[in-house]
């Protein structure tokens, strides 16, 4: 199972707590798809969520505050300082985003606030693109976690680009690599494991589904195979037919 | 049942005293706050009677149970328009339009001429939507004064001090989450608009992956426009980002709303349990009557109707939760 800064959790999914129809369905969901690991805004939710704090914390896994909707270093900075007085935990999924309608990282600010975060002891699980200048700007900012895109978020594409995830797989072996946003069907959570990435974070392909607790368990199970597929080595793809029976030796019928 | 008195005017109190008034029965209605106004959440409400449409998040039995609140709100004395709700989506945002639509019944797609047809100042910016003609809508202002108006004149007033007596029933909304620990607030924001110079006749959705709004008209060149919704209780402040937000898909609908005057921002925190349903509660001699969420107007019939029921007969409502503590 995958570890980051040290600590195993429990699956590889990573699952949102955002735009469920009620905090009941998104419990179940939890439960459903099994999830090691809970993000959730801080920002947007404002300090004074209370309750709907209480109720994530209800779901007994680990918390990853994040810094959804902060446009600015100094924003993202606030926000995560925030985010470990109120959940006690120096985890922080670092979002800064460049433009409001395809949530694009800005990855300038996302490595200067990750190095600010990383000197203050935070645990930064930055949000990234599949850039692989900037997963290693990120690494020297002090992070231990890259967490590329598949695709915009809530988009549900997949991954756009699985060539680039998988040169940021083979360019950094062993850093705990996360798909994170655009995923939308489990098939495209199955690639991501496939590709050997360590977790999958996602929330509106779940949470937006005409049956959430359902899909988290498709995720979950999706996940699961994936995970199993990397392990088992799997077979390089090839232009030409390759019989799986021997014809040598085989019986004549005819 | 001899005596009854029901804690707080707003949307939830004033339903159970109507019907508790229609079983004849004449319950005590305390309210320290006095007639229907701000402090109450339901001040603040949208007033959709749009249970087709709530489908796109909420179960269906939301759906089942809100049915009959046009017909229930206009026996009582409440003016109901019924020209049904228009759903649009930016062409960019044309998936969520296809989500809506696999969520919900009761709808049609209309194309960019049907949608002139029916909001004629929408001419040309809209190329697709659904029409939810069965839906209508309500001024929640007016409605709660009216169903205050018509106790008084059976003789039931607003106490605004006094304790209560009989069995209680507490409809005090997100106050009464002193003794109802796992209520929690669901913050809205809306605001209201004066714009003469558009003229809409029917509630309008406008679907956005960010910010999915609403305005209704109340008649008179006079929009309300709402609602976020976050998972916070306080602050009764609207903030900045979402007056912009609210702001900004109201011109998206149609750029006329960028010369309304702003008539009023209010924000405000609905009560909801965790599974956002309504419930009712008995707990020794209380009743309480809770969690209406975002379904207000579309719900508090239904809900009323159980109370009563109870009340007078002792019928197991649907959504009743016994505490044993």
């Amino acid at each position: 199972m995958p570890v980051f800064y040290g600590t195993e959790v429990e699956s590889p999914l990573m699952l949102g707590t955002a735009l469920y129809p009620s905090p009941a369905i998104m419990a179940e969901a939890f439960r459903a798809s099994r999830a090691g690991i809970a993000t959730v805004s801080l920002r947007r939710e404002g300090g004074a969520g209370q309750d709907f704090h209480a109720l994530i914390k209800g779901l007994n896994i680990p918390v990853l505050p994040n810094t959804a909707g902060c446009h600015s270093v100094r924003e993202a900075v606030t926000t995560a300082q925030m985010a470990r007085e109120l959940f006690g935990t120096p985890w922080i999924k670092l979002e800064v985003i460049r433009d409001d309608d395809t949530l694009c990282p800005d990855v300038i600010a996302l490595v200067e606030a990750a190095r600010i975060l990383a000197e203050d002891g935070f645990q930064v699980f930055p949000y990234c693109t599949e850039d692989l200048s900037v997963c290693g700007r990120l690494l020297d900012a002090g992070c231990e976690v890259l967490m590329p895109w598949g695709a915009p978020i809530g988009s549900g594409r997949g991954l756009n680009n699985p060539y680039g995830l998988r040169s940021v797989r083979a360019h950094f072996p062993e850093v705990a690599l996360v798909v994170d946003a655009g995923i939308g069907l489990p098939s495209h959570a199955a690639q991501a494991m496939e590709l050997g990435y360590d977790a999958v974070l996602l929330n509106t392909a779940v949470a937006k589904a005409g049956d959430p607790v359902a899909m988290a368990r498709a995720m979950a199970l999706a996940i699961e195979a994936g995970q199993l597929a990397h392990a088992a080595n799997p077979i390089e793809a090839r232009d030409m037919a390759a019989p799986s029976t021997p014809l040598f030796g085989m019986a004549v019928l005819g | 049942m001899s005596e009854v008195s029901i804690l707080g005017a707003g949307v939830m109190g004033l339903t159970i005293a109507t019907e508790l008034a229609a079983r004849g029965l004449k319950p005590r209605l305390i309210d320290p706050a006095g007639k229907p106004g701000a402090h109450a959440c339901s001040w603040r409400a949208g007033g959709m009677l749009a249970p087709w449409c709530e489908a796109e998040s909420a179960e269906p039995v939301v759906v089942r149970l809100g049915i009959d609140a046009a017909d229930w709100w206009q026996r009582n004395g409440a003016e109901v328009t019924h020209r049904g709700t228009l759903v649009l989506a930016p062409s960019r945002d044309r998936v969520d339009l296809d989500r809506f639509a696999r969520m919900t019944k009761e709808h049609r797609l209309v194309s960019g001429e049907d949608i002139s047809a029916l909001e004629p100042e929408l001419q040309g910016r809209f190329q697709r939507g659904l029409f939810f003609e069965r839906e209508s809508h309500l001024n929640p202002r007016a409605a709660l004064q009216t169903l205050r108006d018509r106790l008084a004149e059976r003789g039931i007033g607003i106490e605004t001090e006094g304790t209560p007596s009989g069995l209680t029933v507490d409809a005090r909304g997100l106050s009464a989450k002193d003794e109802l620990s796992d209520l929690r607030g669901v913050r809205g924001e809306m605001l209201v608009l004066r714009c003469p110079e558009v003229t809409l006749t029917r509630t309008v959705r406008m679907l956005h992956p960010r910010i999915p709004l609403y305005i209704v008209p109340r008649g008179e060149g006079i929009y309300m426009i709402g609602a976020t919704m976050l998972e916070t209780g306080g602050k009764y402040r609207v903030t900045a980002r979402s007056a912009v937000e609210m702001l900004s898909a109201a011109y998206t609908l149609h750029p006329g709303f960028a010369e309304a005057e702003i008539l009023e921002l209010g924000a405000d925190a609905r009560p909801a349990f965790p599974d956002n349903l309504p419930r009712l509660r008995r707990r020794g001699n209380t009743l309480y009557a809770n969690g209406l969420y975002r379904h207000g107007y579309l719900l508090s019939p239904a809900v009323a109707r159980m109370a009563a029921d109870y009340i007078t007969n002792g019928t197991r409502p649907e959504f009743m939760d016994e505490d044993h503590t």
